[in-house]
This record gives structure tokens, C-alpha cells and sequence, in this order.
């Protein structure tokens, strides 16, 4: 599944690095501390946080991640988004707080691979 | 295998990064830069990525509290050896730093989202060895070394 889909299907606003939403998923984490994701999030994974500074993109790059989404309505800092645009990775907004856009994502995801079963 | 730490033949690479004490903006080009090179050189991904978890979380300690910092990076055959020394404070109780939680990070890192007593943990838990000494007032020295896996030799 690209980050197009999961944009589509869950109304997230595109704030920066529109040309590379699709970008593959191949999975989530969700957390707002750094060394915590640093140490647990995979290549290709969506990120989920609340965390709008520049230091968010050098772990989403670091990390290659597909791209980062901010919960609660959160707008990235400008910095962090003339970062992103550097690095070319989008950042979404939801309105939705962290548990309910994890949930809605793991689904998404889930469902992709329950196809694949079927 | 023996992991030696003052190989000086058969390196594949060597050069140094400065990193600037206190600045946040610049945080985490060092490790990006050093994830690249490694990245090229075709190490496998897991070194890779274990290498650039060490960097970014030494990188993070250089910017969050010393005044300024070098990263030394060495690949050869076997291993990839990164050492990072700080001009900063030193740290106190090693023993204490190193448990995962403590910090003494101020209000303004931690609202960053860093300062949770992580780093100096998962250095030492994604580093094939790792060593730490610290003096009071003249700054701290970490090595970590990541072996190379062997299989492709095999």
C-alpha cells in the first residue's frame, strides 16, 4: 500500500513532498520519543506523532521512512516543512488523535494483507 | 573473532564530522551523512542500521550537551568503528547514565522529545562493543564498534 491511499481513505492534508506519496508503506509506529523510534520504527514505516519540529525529519530520513504524520490537527513548524521538502518526505495532518489513526492505519495495512491471503 | 580497535591497515574508510554543541537544527546530518556513505559502500542493511542508531543518539548527546564534537568513522574488513568525543562536561556516574531513564536533560529537550534516558542505551545495546570514559570538565569519549556480518564471506 502507498502513502496515497491511506491520504485518500483517511482525509490526511498534505503538507509538504506531494510527489512522493507513493512511497510504499510496509508498516507503522506510533511515538512522540525520538530515540525510542529511532530504535523500534523500520525503513518504509509510517510515522505518527505529535512532535512538529525539524528534528522529526532527520529521524523520518535517518530511518527512511515513508513518511510522517501529525495527529491532533498539529501543524508542522516551517522549518520542518522547508526540511521535508529538502528530503522529499511528505508530511500529512489528521484531525484524529494518535489511538484512533494507529487503529485506522493497522487496519488499512491489515486489510491489504488479508487480501493477499484470500 | 577479535575486534581491534586501533586497526590502521585495511580500512576501507576513514574520516571525521564535526558535530556543533547546542544546535538543534543541525542535529542528525552527521549520522545522515555517515548512513549514506555506509549505504554506498554496500554494507548490509542491518549494519547500516544499527550504525546510524548509534550516531544519531551520540550525535543528539554532543548537540544536548557538550560545546562541540568529532565523529570518527573507520570501516575496514570486519568491523565499523565509530568514535565520538565531546568537549562538554563529563559525565559524573557513568553506572547511572548509562541506566535506561535517567536523564538530566532540561525542559526545553525534553519537550522535543528527547532526554528519556534512552541513548546512552541503545548505543550500548545495538553496538557489538561498546565503551564509555568521561572526564569532569573536559568532555566524554564513546566507542562503538559494529562487526560486519561474515556470512557473504562464507
Amino acid at each position: 500500500m502507498n502513502l496515497e491511499t491511506i491520504v485518500k481513505e483517511l482525509n490526511l492534508d498534505v503538507r509538504c513532498a506531494p510527489e512522493n506519496l507513493k512511497n510504499n508503506v510496509t508498516g507503522g509506529y506510533t511515538g512522540d520519543l525520538l530515540s525510542d523510534v529511532i530504535a523500534n520504527s523500520r525503513e518504509g514505516y509510517v510515522w505518527i506523532t505529535r512532535q512538529v519540529h525539524q528534528n522529526i525529519v532527520a529521524v523520518a530520513s535517518l530511518k527512511d521512512h515513508a513518511g510522517i504524520i501529525l495527529i491532533n490537527s498539529c501543524e508542522p513548524t516551517r522549518e520542518t516543512l522547508e526540511k521535508a521538502n529538502q528530503e522529499k518526505i511528505p508530511i500529512m495532518v489528521s484531525g484524529l488523535p494518535a489511538f484512533e489513526l494507529t487503529g485506522k492505519i493497522y487496519n488499512l495495512l491489515g486489510k491489504k494483507d488479508y487480501t493477499k491471503l484470500l | 573473532m577479535k575486534i581491534t580497535v586501533s586497526s590502521t591497515e585495511n580500512n576501507l574508510y576513514q574520516d571525521s564530522f564535526d558535530i556543533e554543541g547546542g544546535n538543534f537544527n543541525k542535529a542528525g546530518i552527521v549520522s545522515t551523512s555517515i548512513k549514506s556513505i555506509l549505504k554506498q559502500m554496500g554494507l548490509a542493511a542491518e549494519v547500516v542500521r544499527k550504525c546510524a542508531i548509534v550516531c544519531y543518539e551520540s550525535e543528539i548527546n554532543v548537540v544536548s550537551y557538550a560545546r562541540k564534537g568529532v565523529v570518527n568513522l573507520t570501516v575496514n574488513s570486519e568491523t565499523v568503528l565509530i568514535e565520538v568525543v565531546d568537549e562538554g562536561p563529563g559525565i559524573p556516574n557513568i553506572d547511572q547514565a548509562m541506566q535506561q531513564g535517567y536523564s538530566t536533560a532540561d525542559q526545553k529537550i525534553r519537550e522535543m522529545g528527547f532526554g528519556a534516558g534512552m541513548g546512552l542505551h541503545n548505543i550500548k545495546s545495538y553496538s557489538d562493543a561498546f565503551n564509555i570514559s568521561s572526564e569532569i570538565g573536559k568532555g566524554t569519549r564513546l566507542l562503538m564498534t559494529i562487526t560486519i556480518s561474515n556470512i557473504d564471506k562464507k
